[in-house]
């Protein structure tokens, strides 16, 4: 049997500290970590833009920022909280915590996750390089067709946005491709499915939808690009072509995206709120179920964003039956919430307060996206700040509490420290009255007609007292964000003795060291029922033979695995390399095309130049060994 | 030791290890491939809206030549029995005829791409561009991502083919083949789909079909 050494292109970093060390990564921990910066860093750029757009509208007719800043203030706004910041903070959380709840030494693919953390990390410099390139993108965060044609939006803005979404299509795609083997493949020996933590099956089901969801916004984009610098027809209307195509791609992929922004956090939600309410997780498998059936009805609602288009009543019943019924399963959940704190002993800290104020408030967000899933009602609403207030009840007071709630409750796992008590309570109930001022008026200002996306508006229309209250909410919002980072730098900067299992909790990750060690798990867990980890501190609340057995005998101690001798994945350059290929490769077709001589093909040259590198990148990472033990 | 791979593998997660029972990187392939369906069926449902909806021509049936691409259809149809063939050798461990028609799947997928490339360019000379009207910009972008798809599949298994040079073809690594093997098939199942839509069902675009005689007469002749 021969197999042949390929040469060595660039060897592999050996320290495990310090800059190169990050760079070349593949722990899916501190892939987690890089993830969690980032879009935690993207978070304060989005709310900047945020607190600009509230002191333009914080009173009538301000000239704070001029129409064309505000364009692009709400386009990258909406951009950068939906992909920016809740898609990769709920991957930072995939990240750290799926292989430690599935009993796992790490993902399926951990050189490919370090490609999905870069390729992410380019994409998300590329998109906002375009601030300081001849303007940011300015047609809004579903950049409807034809507005964003090159009639329309002549400059590089809206290129840079579809290229840039382009980019973090492919580390999103790559990332669920990751997860959706690692969950279904790389479980500890007796974690059935049935068997799994919530909040795994949502990054289950979330990463389906990701796999599933992206091709369909990168055909849109890579129609809308070819269009943009090609010249071709796909919504041209002068050829034929039709905009609503536009719409019905984007929205396809657009409503499975709502999704994919919301599970995550319920996942997180549906951990935090049985451990403090010291009661296992009630209903789990209408939990499950509701989840798995809310990814597979996400993909029949998607022209409830399209009721005002006109596509006729027989459409507009069927999506708007649809969308009431998606609100069932998602009900489910809530009861099932709700009745996991029934009768409980409920500790209310900070990652229990953060969950209890998703549930609060997406039940508001939710009750108001039922209103208009009726088209007449709808007809009413579309693009009014009704429309605002609503989906950020459910992405920031559903998405964005629930992955604090995530953040205080895994902290500890994650460095070893807890988040300080009091300061995480003032944050959370700043938060919750900031938000509320801030995007409560916003549904009586919609209901009073006042238009989405208006750089300003005129005096005497009776829009002034709401809008001075949302954007003197948005200001606590911002108060509360920055109690969020002293307690970071409190906490960082604290000594405290780690805890491996703070909170007496009942997943898997809480049985191994905090922080948890490279390897992981020095002997793989035997999973035995749900809550494996609560039943083995706690046999005696099995009520079957299997309890009475358990808590007769100690848990028998298998051979231990010595952290040294445990084959762990080699750290690798060659992910960052393919990253920065699919960067320039994509980036290519921004301006930069030259005529072939002797044809009229406009060439991307600069796209050859990245798939060079990737090439490169992708034959070292083929030859590579995973590790630089070598062989089996 | 170092054990040749290829993308996308790792080396642990054998077959044994799995949850499943499906080697990690094979699930990998079969999630991107169900990834991938969707990707080419956005391009197939966008050439589907704009069909004869084109407002100048060159039309479909005045351009399309069936004679001919039936042809290479049945070429690339013929490398998937090739495919078949090179798996089935690799995992008899016969490394010599794995190896043969390794290199037939891709002379046949070069051939594809050949027919391609002077479709594409009679076409041009016949005045349909990508901006000539919607058929052009529909036609041209959705066959060019499958012509992609095609050129990296050659690749691929050129890379295997000279990678495992020294006689690794062999049930040990057939995995690697099989993998191979599956986007193959998947490229090929695809151009089934383009070939019906496009040009089967293409060449009546323009006429009108207003009865069933009418449709007859076009079926006939």
């Amino acid at each position: 049997m021969t197999t042949i050494a390929f040469p060595t292109l660039i060897s592999r970093p050996t320290s495990y500290t310090g800059l190169w060390s990050w760079i070349g990564t593949v722990d899916h921990k501190r892939i987690g970590t890089l993830y969690g910066v980032t879009a935690f860093l993207y978070f304060l750029v989005g709310g900047i833009e945020a607190l600009i757009i509230r002191g333009q509208l914080a009173q009538a007719e301000s000239d704070l920022v001029s129409p064309e800043i505000f364009n692009q203030l709400f386009t990258m706004h909406g951009t950068t909280m939906v992909f920016l910041v809740v898609m990769p903070m709920s991957a930072a959380f995939f990240n750290w915590m799926v292989p430690l709840m599935i009993g796992a030494r790490d993902v399926a693919f951990p050189r490919l996750n370090a490609f999905s953390y870069w390729t992410f990390l380019f994409g998300s410099i590329f998109l906002n390089l375009s601030f300081f390139l001849g303007g940011a993108p300015d047609a809004g965060w579903f950049g409807y067709a034809n507005l964003t044609g090159i009639t329309y939006s002549p400059g590089d803005g809206v290129t840079f946005w579809a290229l840039g979404l382009t980019i973090l299509g492919v580390a999103s795609l790559a990332a669920s491709f990751n997860f959706v083997v690692t969950i279904l493949n790389m479980r500890a020996p007796g974690m059935s499915l049935m068997k799994m933590p919530v909040f795994v099956w949502m990054a289950l089901v979330t990463s389906v939808l990701m796999a599933l969801a992206m091709p369909i916004i990168a055909v849109a984009l890579i129609q809308l690009t070819l269009d943009r610098v090609w010249d071709t027809n796909f919504f041209n209307p002068a050829a034929g072509g039709d905009p609503v195509l536009w719409q019905h791609l984007f929205w396809l992929f657009g409503h499975p995206e709502v999704y994919i922004l919301i599970l995550p956090a319920m996942g997180i939600i549906s951990e935090v709120l049985p451990v403090f309410s010291r009661k296992p997780l009630f209903g789990y498998p209408a939990v499950v179920f509701a989840g798995a059936v809310i990814g597979f009805m996400g993909w029949f609602v998607w022209s409830h964003h399209m009721f005002t288009v006109g596509l006729g009543p027989a459409a507009n019943s069927a999506f708007a039956i649809s969308t009431m019924l998606i609100a069932v399963p998602t009900g489910v959940k809530i009861f099932n919430w709700i009745a996991t704190t029934w009768g409980g002993r409920l500790q209310l800290n900070s990652a229990m307060l953060f969950s209890l104020g998703f549930i609060a408030m997406f039940i508001v967000g939710g009750l108001s996206g039922v209103s208009h899933a009726s088209p007449p009602t709808d007809a009413q609403q579309q693009d009014t700040y009704y429309i605002v207030a609503h989906f950020h009840y459910v992405l920031f007071g559903g998405a964005i509490l629930g992955l604090f709630a995530g953040g205080f409750y895994w902290w500890p796992k994650m460095t070893g420290k807890r988040l300080g008590e009091k300061l995480g309570k003032w944050q959370f109930w700043l938060m919750l009255v900031g938000f509320n001022l801030t995007f409560g008026p916003m549904h009586w200002l919609g209901m009073n007609g006042m238009p989405r996306r208006i750089a300003t508006y005129a005096d005497g229309l009776g829009w002034e007292m709401s809008n001075a209250i949302s954007s003197a909410g948005a200001l606590l919002l911002a108060l509360s964000v920055l109690l969020f980072i002293i307690n970071f730098i409190r906490t960082t900067s604290s000594r405290q003795e780690p805890e491996d299992d703070p909170w007496d909790a009942r997943t898997l990750e809480w049985s191994i060291p905090s922080p948890p060690p490279a390897y992981n798990f020095a002997r793989i867990p035997q999973v035995k029922s749900l809550d494996d980890f609560w039943y083995t501190k706690h046999p005696e609340l099995l009520h079957d033979e299997r309890g009475e057995e358990a808590a007769a005998s100690a848990p028998a101690e298998e051979d231990t695995h010595g952290g040294g001798s445990i084959h762990l994945p080699g750290m690798s350059y060659y992910p960052f390399i393919v990253s920065i290929g699919v960067v320039i490769g994509v980036a290519g077709f921004m301006d930069v095309l030259v005529e072939l001589p002797g044809t009229n093909i406009q060439f991307p040259w600069l796209s050859a130049v990245g798939i060079v590198i990737g090439m490169f990148g992708l034959i070292g990472w083929t030859f590579e060994p995973v590790s630089e033990e070598g062989g089996h | 030791m170092a054990q040749a791979t290829l993308q996308g593998q790792e080396q642990h997660g054998n077959v044994a290890d799995t949850n499943t029972g499906i080697s990690n990187r094979k699930m990998l392939m079969w999630v991107f491939l169900a990834s991938d369906c969707l990707f080419f069926g956005s391009f197939i449902a966008t050439y589907l809206v704009y069909r004869n909806e084109s407002l100048v021509g060159p039309y479909p049936n005045e351009i399309l030549d069936i004679p001919v691409t039936s042809i290479s259809t049945f070429v690339l149809l013929m490398s998937s029995l090739a495919m078949v063939l090179a798996l089935n050798y690799a995992q008899k461990d016969r490394a010599g005829l794995a190896r043969f028609w390794i290199l037939a799947v891709a002379a046949l997928g070069l051939v594809f791409l050949g027919f391609q490339v002077v479709e594409f360019t009679t076409f041009v000379d016949e005045g349909l561009t990508i901006h000539q009207n919607l058929f052009g910009t529909t036609f041209f972008i959705l066959t060019g991502f499958h012509g992609l798809h095609v050129f990296v599949g050659v690749l691929w298994l050129l890379g295997m083919a000279f990678a495992h040079f020294k006689g690794a073809l062999t049930s040990r690594s057939a995995e690697d083949l099989e993998m191979a093997g599956l986007y193959w098939h998947f490229v090929d199942i695809v151009w089934i789909v383009i070939f019906t839509v496009i040009y089967l069902i293409g060449f009546s675009d323009g006429e009108g079909i207003e009865t069933i005689e009418h449709a007859a007469t076009i079926i006939g002749g």
